[in-house]
């Protein structure tokens, strides 16, 4: 008997179809299916900043080289960020203003209300409540018996986590996950049924914010996120300017959530498929520190962002024209060998290992990094305290998406340390 | 060479003959000199190689270019004598710099 095979399972190589204006990255069907890689090594090498003319989400460019993503993302007056930073348009009767989206001086103003959370001197105090759930949620798990990573250690990880930040009601932790999983959700992923539902259950996320706001407005808490935005001198208002509002609580939600969840699986992927890196790990455990970024290099749970030219202008040869929707590729810079030595092996203990783009550079860099690379510190120091090896047992799920790069399941069995 | 004197957050001081044309970020790396990630290695774009000059250093290492301004801006642990060590380039007047590192890197 001979399994059938689904049309999406096989797909054509990028090596064979003509490099034209019809090359198209952006299929969620890629990501997938992990089939990517081949496409942009290819435009790396011949066109790494290609233009084309036709997909779902209209025509733009794709730029795919290091120093040609550094490029656009340090300089913002020329690639805009205003209405958008991923390749799919908002629709125009729906839009959600959010900071990561605008560009200064509003973007400046706002940005600078939030990043207190994520400063160091925070973070430090956040270190033990982090390590505390993380212990009790590691303690809980059943070892020699198959389970899934995403749902028990990665989500509920990053989402206790955020439930922290914003002094969210805990019991209702799993709503963020939710709405986090529902702003970035595309109708074939099958998250939700339609746009309708899409905007009912934002709109249900808005009417929970908004009244937390207005609480923490008359009873201020100790230094969390929506006591942040409710005392703010930019966004003190924002409540009144509920679309606002929302798109920034999304950005927020989206932003500690999906990435550092997909990461926190990505680790495990990544040292399965290299046992060698595992067994130096096992070896010297203070190898953590530099696994790290590399685990987020590795992953780049976001696959791109995007810009929109503002001028007529020039870029490693092509010229691009105001207006035009240019796509970052980080998932690419990632593997750029002209830059990033062994690219495409993943190497614990490498000599740089922040020296990557999975964070993007300039004034929109991630504003978490820090947050994001202590949890899976944490966690991986706990992990390695307590189990020999984190076995995956059978085919990882990934997430129909080229901008969420992630997993939706990953079953392992658990090996206890000898 | 012109002397640069870092100084820990702890207070460890350690001095290094600097190049002229490097950048103070590079002679910090380059001497295994803590403090400084230097994520972006130097493209004044992510603002991890924070250092606060000495005051009477001030006028002798230049103003901040637009481009790093707005990076500095980014960080809520600015202090008026906030700059990006790789905006830096050693010049023989700079012979005796102090260079005090930050708590934190972002």
């Amino acid at each position: 008997m001979s399994e059938a095979v689904k049309p999406e399972d096989t797909f054509v190589d990028p090596y064979s179809i003509p490099l034209d204006s019809k090359f198209n990255v952006a299929q969620a069907t890629l990501f997938e299916q992990d089939a990517q890689w081949g496409y942009f090594e290819r435009l790396r090498a011949e066109s790494p900043v290609h233009y084309c003319d036709e997909s779902e989400f209209g025509a733009y460019w794709s730029v795919t080289k290091y120093k040609d993503i550094m490029y656009v993302d340090t300089h913002h007056d020329i690639f805009s960020s205003e209405g958008g930073i991923v390749i799919a348009d908002q629709d125009e009767d729906f839009t959600l203003p959010m900071f990561i989206a605008m560009d200064p001086p509003v973007h400046d103003d706002q940005r600078r209300v939030v990043s207190p959370v994520v400063q160091p001197i925070n973070l430090a105090k956040l270190e033990g409540t982090i390590r505390e759930r993380v212990v009790g949620l590691l303690d809980e798990l059943p070892i020699g018996e198959e389970f899934d990573w995403v749902d028990r250690i990665s989500i509920e990880l990053t989402t206790q986590m955020l439930a922290t930040l914003f002094d969210f009601p805990f019991e209702d932790r799993r709503k963020l996950t939710r709405w986090s999983d529902v702003a970035t959700a595309n109708e074939d992923m099958g998250i939700i049924d339609s746009e309708e539902q899409r905007r009912e259950e934002l709109f249900d996320c808005l009417n929970t914010f908004s009244e937390l706001f207005r609480e923490r407005q008359k009873n201020p808490g100790n230094n969390d996120l929506i006591t942040m935005l409710a005392h703010g001198e930019a966004t003190k208002d924002m409540v009144d300017r509920p679309m606002e509002l929302l798109g920034n609580i999304i950005l927020l939600i989206v932003g500690g959530n999906d990435t550092t969840r997909n990461s926190i699986t990505g680790g495990v992927v990544a040292l399965n498929e290299n046992p060698a890196e595992y067994e130096k790990l096992r070896k010297n455990p203070a190898l953590i520190n530099s696994m790290v970024p590399e685990i987020i290099r590795w992953q780049t749970p976001l696959a791109h962002m995007r810009r929109r030219a503002v001028v007529d202008t020039e870029l490693n040869g092509q010229k691009i024209k105001a207006g035009d929707k240019v796509v970052m590729w980080y998932v690419s810079g990632n593997r750029d060998e002209e830059e990033i030595e062994n690219a495409n092996q993943f190497i614990i203990d490498r000599a740089k290992p922040r020296q990557h783009v999975a964070f993007g550079f300039g004034i929109h860099r991630c504003m978490g990094n820090r947050l994001a690379e202590m949890q899976l510190r944490i966690v991986w120091e706990e992990i390695m305290k307590r189990f020999e090896f984190v076995e995956v047992v059978g085919k990882p799920e990934r997430i129909l998406s080229s901008f969420v790069k992630g997993y939706s399941k990953l079953p392992v069995v658990l090996h206890a340390k000898k | 060479m012109p002397k640069i004197t870092y100084i820990q957050f702890d207070g460890t001081e350690s001095s290094v003959d600097a190049a002229v044309g490097t950048t103070v970020m590079n002679n910090a790396l380059d001497n295994l000199i803590p403090g400084i990630d230097a994520d972006c290695g130097g493209e004044c774009s992510c603002a991890t190689c924070h250092v606060l000059i000495d005051e009477n250093w001030m006028t002798k290492v230049g103003q901040p270019s637009e481009a790093e301004e707005s990076m500095l801006d980014l960080n809520p642990d600015r202090a008026s004598n906030s700059r990006l060590s790789c905006q830096i380039n050693v010049s023989e007047e700079m012979d005796g710099l102090i260079v005090n590192l930050p708590e934190f890197q972002y």
